[in-house]
């Protein structure tokens, strides 16, 4: 495992002061259903958010990932273990921690601009503060010429931005990202990993990114959290010591992004596999062999 | 430039298919209702109903008449009644029964045993139940649309994707926001619909309606609606009449549910974008 600290990460480094805002997860467990129809999705799962870091949590398709987030936003509650953000227990859903979920979930029947603009004037707060903020993100994230169109006028990866504006307006402490880029081309994707991980490094806010792509994994990480197949617990921990900020030929040419990546698909594998062959040991062995033929 | 893409419209592919295909049905008509003096034998079931062109004639004869008029206003009337009386009962029931599960679990069964009784099965019963015959007739209207909505507000409550609501959630926004500017919107498709499917079933109710009341309150004539019309026309033998009433109610729904769908357009602006 690897202990080095990335870029010594001064709180404040950035363009806004940021208080610690730590989520601990400590023994959490989860189950669904009941007798025969048990199913354990998270067992004895242990992690830490750390403040102003961007933690990544990378595990097969298909283990507890989406799970955890239900716990950690608090939509859901773990059936024991503890789940703290700042030392104070999640009990439910709040602003500080805020979603943005697999598919876009902006409002259909609002423009882009009213979906930005949701999150103050449901609370009814600051909002003449409000609206030039949501200028300034509109403008942020490449909008301004579509804050009157419908979501379903805009392209994938500009419902994307303008999720990310809609979620940032409301300045959460953490931000909360369930596989947001899954879905869009190739080409998108990688664009949309420069564009957070710029946004990312202005203010370096506490971000907790869930993905199942290697490579997005490790252009976008502080610290990855490496989870196993069903029930999910916490395998490794990665940190990635790559320099800020970083370039997408650094996936393929820098060599400690190289070396990472080997680690983390070595380990995804075994993961992975033990998920495909779901217990079987026949498919276990056959797909051992055929890897071991195949590399 | 607004003009002219008016006229655009009027001329387009589509609206002179719509013409001709009316053009051609309306010649095979009358080539079959005139079949005897025109072919020399009886075309079998159009031969024996009157050709467009006396239906026409009769129907000129009833632009001056203001009876006739009166029965288009009286059917109108208790459709509109009944119709604006289901959504208005129709919708917060719906949405009630999705948000509260208590509610649900007690109204809902009691609901799909009433659903399948068919709004004429009531008309013996709501004569009886209320005190004029408009009313009966208003509420049989109104039942022909109040399932249909409560069904479609229900289902489209319900179905709304759990993410919109988490969303709005974690974003701080009250429950009572969330019903407001999450729920109802999300909603608004499905009562659209609800609606529009609702108002063609008022139509078919409020003509049989009347036909089996024999025309509401004022006992016939004047007062009696379309489906009186229809009915008086037969029970007098004017059989161009029968034809000039049929038609009537088709372009009477026509309109109604053009202004729906309008309406609904106007409500559902994101909707035009897909």
């Amino acid at each position: 495992m690897n202990t080095y600290s990335p870029d010594t990460v001064v709180p404040g480094a950035g363009a806004r002061v940021q208080e610690a805002s730590e989520i601990v997860a400590s023994n959490l467990n989860k189950t669904y259903g009941a007798g025969p129809f048990a199913k354990t999705v998270i067992k004895d799962c242990s992690f830490t958010i750390e403040s102003n870091k961007l933690t990544v949590m990378i595990g097969p398709s298909g283990c507890g990932k989406s799970t955890l987030i239900q716990l950690i936003a608090g939509f859901e509650s773990a059936d024991s273990g503890q789940l703290t953000m700042n030392g104070e227990p999640i009990v439910g859903p709040g602003k500080d921690r805020l979603v943005l979920f697999q598919e876009s979930a902006l409002f259909p029947w609002m423009t882009t601009y009213d979906n930005i603009m949701y999150g103050p004037r449901a609370r009814g707060e600051g909002l003449k503060e409000a609206a030039e903020q949501a200028e300034f993100l509109l403008a942020k994230v490449g909008l301004e010429a579509f804050r009157d169109k419908y979501p379903t006028q805009l392209s994938g990866g500009m419902q994307r931005r303008a999720e990310l504006a809609r979620a940032m307006i409301n300045k959460p402490e953490v931000m909360i990202l369930d596989e947001p880029f899954r879905g869009l081309d190739n080409m998108s994707k990688e664009l949309m990993w420069e564009y957070y991980a710029t946004l990312y490094e202005e203010d370096r806010n506490t971000n907790f990114f869930v993905t199942t792509d290697i490579d997005e994994a490790i252009f976008l990480a502080d610290r990855l959290l490496i989870m196993t197949n069903l029930p999910t617990s916490t395998r490794t921990v990665i940190d990635i010591d790559i320099p800020r900020p970083r370039k997408i030929e650094d996936l393929v040419h820098n060599p400690r992004a190289n070396e990472i990546k080997k680690e983390v698909m070595t380990l995804l594998h075994e993961e992975a596999m033990k998920s495909f062959s779901g217990g079987s040991k026949a498919a276990a062995d056959f797909l051992d062999a055929y890897s071991k033929r195949a590399g | 430039m607004k003009q002219g893409r008016f006229i655009g419209k009027l001329f387009s592919r589509a609206t002179l298919r719509g013409l001709f295909a009316i053009a051609v049905f309306i010649l095979i008509w009358e080539v079959g209702a005139r079949s005897e003096q025109w072919l020399g034998f009886r075309m079998p079931y159009l031969g024996l109903i009157p050709p467009p062109t006396d239906v026409a004639a009769s129907w000129a004869g009833l632009i001056g008449d203001p009876s006739y008029w009166q029965s288009w206003y009286m059917s109108f009337l208790r459709v509109f009644g009944g119709f604006l009386a289901a959504m208005a009962i129709g919708i917060p029931l719906g949405l009630f029964m999705a948000v509260n599960k208590t509610f649900y679990g007690i109204y809902f069964p009691t609901f799909e045993i009433m659903r399948p009784i068919p709004p004429l099965a009531w008309v013996p019963a709501s004569i009886i139940f209320w005190p004029t015959q408009e009313l009966s007739i208003a509420f049989v209207t109104f039942l022909g649309a109040f399932y249909t909505i409560v069904i479609n507000v229900l289902g489209g409550a319900r179905s709304i994707n759990k993410q919109y609501l988490q969303a709005a959630q974690s974003m701080g926004a009250s429950q009572w926001d969330i019903f407001r500017r999450i729920v109802l919107p999300a909603t608004l498709p499905s009562i659209v619909v609800g609606s529009a499917v609702g108002m063609g079933i008022t139509w078919e109710v409020v003509v049989a309606a009347e036909m089996i009341s024999g025309g509401g309150s004022s006992g016939g004539g004047a007062g009696g609606g379309l489906g009186f019309f229809i009915w008086s026309s037969y029970v007098g033998g004017s059989y161009e009449q029968i034809i000039v009433g049929m038609i009537s109610i088709g372009i009477a729904g026509y309109f109604s549910s053009e202004l729906l769908r309008q309406l609904g357009g106007f409500f559902t602006p994101w909707l035009k974008t897909r």
